[in-house]
């Protein structure tokens, strides 16, 4: 026991101090009241998870989350099978390829949506002028300011940052498949498609797994690209729950830490139910060893 | 993309197959110059206005190519006291922390890969919680410790906190390669008369290097890349990391574009080497950390 503590402690002591006391300190904010400037006035009972329950944008906020993180996750694992499936081919270049995809993933979030803004840009962006320059469009779009097509222009950067990773655990998980087993299945006359759809993708479960609880926990605590690209548009029409909660505490008119909290509580329990749902639904049992 | 489904159910038997054969010499690497475009085409639309003024970054009517090729702003951003400041931040808060956990996350990894001891399972569940858990969920939170702490506007803080939120990879990760190798080879080692932690540091290690590596060059990129949390806790300027730093180009007050890009692409290429470096460990420590 002693012994455990000494090779644990460590990680123990900072998991201990740098995650569950925040949460903890998080739990205590959120039954708090706090003046603008930050300072713990007294006790707050239940009321700022009633202001969270009863704020007007909550509604659009939740549902901007439902749809942010199932198109984002959903679109994310198909684009990304097909890639990872182009990407185990051999052929020449495929190296480059491979390092032209790590880009996104490398590339910090906050950096690749102030990019995105000048892209989406209505007068300047490279989008619209690609647009027009093909004649899809006949007038510039503004993918940030119109809100039919805020969020739409959200999803696009959050898959666009998240197939490369996706791709990544694909190609791991189709490198684990070993080659024999397509062949006994060629020799048994199955036809390419049967191959993919009986073999590969069933024997690719694993990777899925990893790769959509992955992607839920990042997707949904994604932060940068809906703050960024949200930047100028006032009130909540398009934020999600995570930025929704931030704005409460550093960025409204409020600056209320209380509610903030109440809100971040909702936030956790939220991403904690939906992964564990998840993870039921695919009937996952932890494999220990 | 039709080509994902190479040699579609052919009727005609193998004429069909000979000529996909052929064709797919010059398809698939045409295929992969669209997939290649498709990632990089914004970075090259960053590259292109990182040589351009800001004034022609933003004039109607917008082009491809810059109206006057500007080549001093990577000068001038090098040049620029408060982008060195930015770029020294996130060097000390990427480093230290990559430091910390590979020193925390490697023993308590090889442990419980090892061991099984009253509360094994506690922990690796206490690090499976950890890793769901976000540190923009718990901004707040972070927030109110800190302060309480007197420790915001400080390294420390950022330090710890990037450390404490990328250890559960580590963990994860390094469990799966330290459980992978055979007990037999620490046990010849324990009967040459190598220590627990000789075990650990002569043999284990050398053999798990992809793992490390991984782990390292992981850890590296997410505090590098870092931004609610020395968002919320970083106040000076001066103290920033590039991550928030360069959004202070662009603002509604002031917009040097040409300095935004410029600077998110020094800012990018190291990373982009550091995966670039471990492309081959990248699916490996993929795998053997989370797919077993």
């Amino acid at each position: 026991m002693w012994v455990a503590l000494l090779w644990l402690g460590p990680a123990l002591l900072l998991i201990i101090g740098v995650v569950v006391f925040p949460a903890v300190q998080l739990v205590r904010a959120a039954f708090s009241r706090y003046s603008i400037t930050g300072l713990r006035l007294g006790d707050a009972g239940t009321k700022n998870f009633e202001n969270v329950l009863n704020h007007s944008s909550l509604a659009t906020v939740l549902a901007n989350t439902v749809i942010w993180v199932v198109v984002v996750v959903a679109l994310t694992v198909l684009i990304s099978l097909a890639v990872a499936q182009f990407l185990a081919k051999d052929f020449f270049g495929r190296k480059v390829v491979r390092w032209a995809i790590i880009v996104p993933w490398a590339a910090s979030l906050v950096i690749t949506a102030k990019l995105f803004t000048m892209i989406y840009d209505y007068y300047y962006g490279t989008l619209n002028l690609i647009l027009a320059t093909l004649h899809i469009t006949s007038g510039p779009i503004d993918f940030l300011g119109d809100d039919r097509w805020t969020m739409a222009s959200m999803i696009l950067v959050g898959i666009f940052v998240s197939v490369p990773f996706t791709a990544y655990v694909f190609v791991a998980g189709l490198n684990a498949i070993p080659d024999d087993v397509y062949e006994a299945a060629k020799i048994d006359g199955a036809r390419p498609w049967q191959i993919y759809w009986r073999i590969t993708l069933p024997l690719l479960r694993p990777a899925m797994v990893v790769a959509s609880v992955l992607n839920i926990i990042y997707v949904f605590n994604s932060f940068p690209i809906v703050y960024t690209l949200n930047d100028r548009n006032p009130g909540f029409l398009h934020d999600t729950t995570i930025t929704f909660m931030y704005k409460l505490a550093f960025k409204s008119a409020e600056k209320d830490v209380g509610m903030s909290a109440a809100a971040g509580i909702f936030n956790v329990l939220l991403i904690l139910i939906v992964v564990v749902i998840y993870l039921r639904t695919l009937k996952w049992q932890e494999q220990e060893d | 993309m039709a080509v994902v489904t190479p040699a579609a159910p052919a009727p005609m038997g193998t004429r069909r197959k000979v000529g996909w054969a052929r064709a797919r010499r010059y398809v698939l690497p045409l295929v992969g110059l669209a997939v290649a475009l498709a990632f990089l085409g914004p970075y090259i639309v960053m590259v292109l206005n990182s040589l351009r003024p800001s004034s022609d970054v933003v004039q109607t009517p917008p082009t491809f190519l810059p109206r006057t090729w500007q080549w001093s702003t990577f000068g001038d951003v090098l040049g620029d006291q408060r982008f060195l400041n930015w770029l020294k931040t996130s060097l000390l808060v990427a480093t230290s922390s990559t430091i910390i956990v590979v020193l925390v996350a490697v023993p308590a990894a090889y442990f419980t890969a090892r061991f099984r001891f009253a509360g094994r399972t506690a922990f690796l569940f206490l690090v499976l919680v950890t890793q769901m858990f976000s540190p923009t969920s718990l901004v707040v939170g972070l927030y109110r410790e800190f302060f309480e702490l007197n420790l915001v506007n400080t390294y420390l803080a950022i330090i710890l906190t990037n450390s404490a939120f990328n250890l559960a990879f580590a963990v994860w990760i390094l469990h799966g390669f330290f459980s992978s190798i055979p007990k037999e080879v620490e046990e010849a080692a324990h009967l040459d008369g190598c220590s627990r932690f000789g075990t650990l540091t002569r043999i284990m290690l050398p053999l798990t290097m992809p793992g490390v590596v991984t782990a390292v060059v992981f850890t590296f990129i997410a505090a590098w890349n870092e931004y609610v949390v020395a968002l919320t806790l970083m106040l000076d300027d001066a103290k920033k990391p590039l991550t928030v730093g360069i959004t202070s180009y662009v603002t509604g007050y002031e917009q040097h574009w040409d300095q935004l890009f410029a600077a998110s692409i020094i800012a990018i290429i190291p990373v982009v080497i550091l995966f670039a470096f471990i492309e081959k460990h990248l699916v490996g420590g993929l795998t053997a950390g989370s797919i077993k």
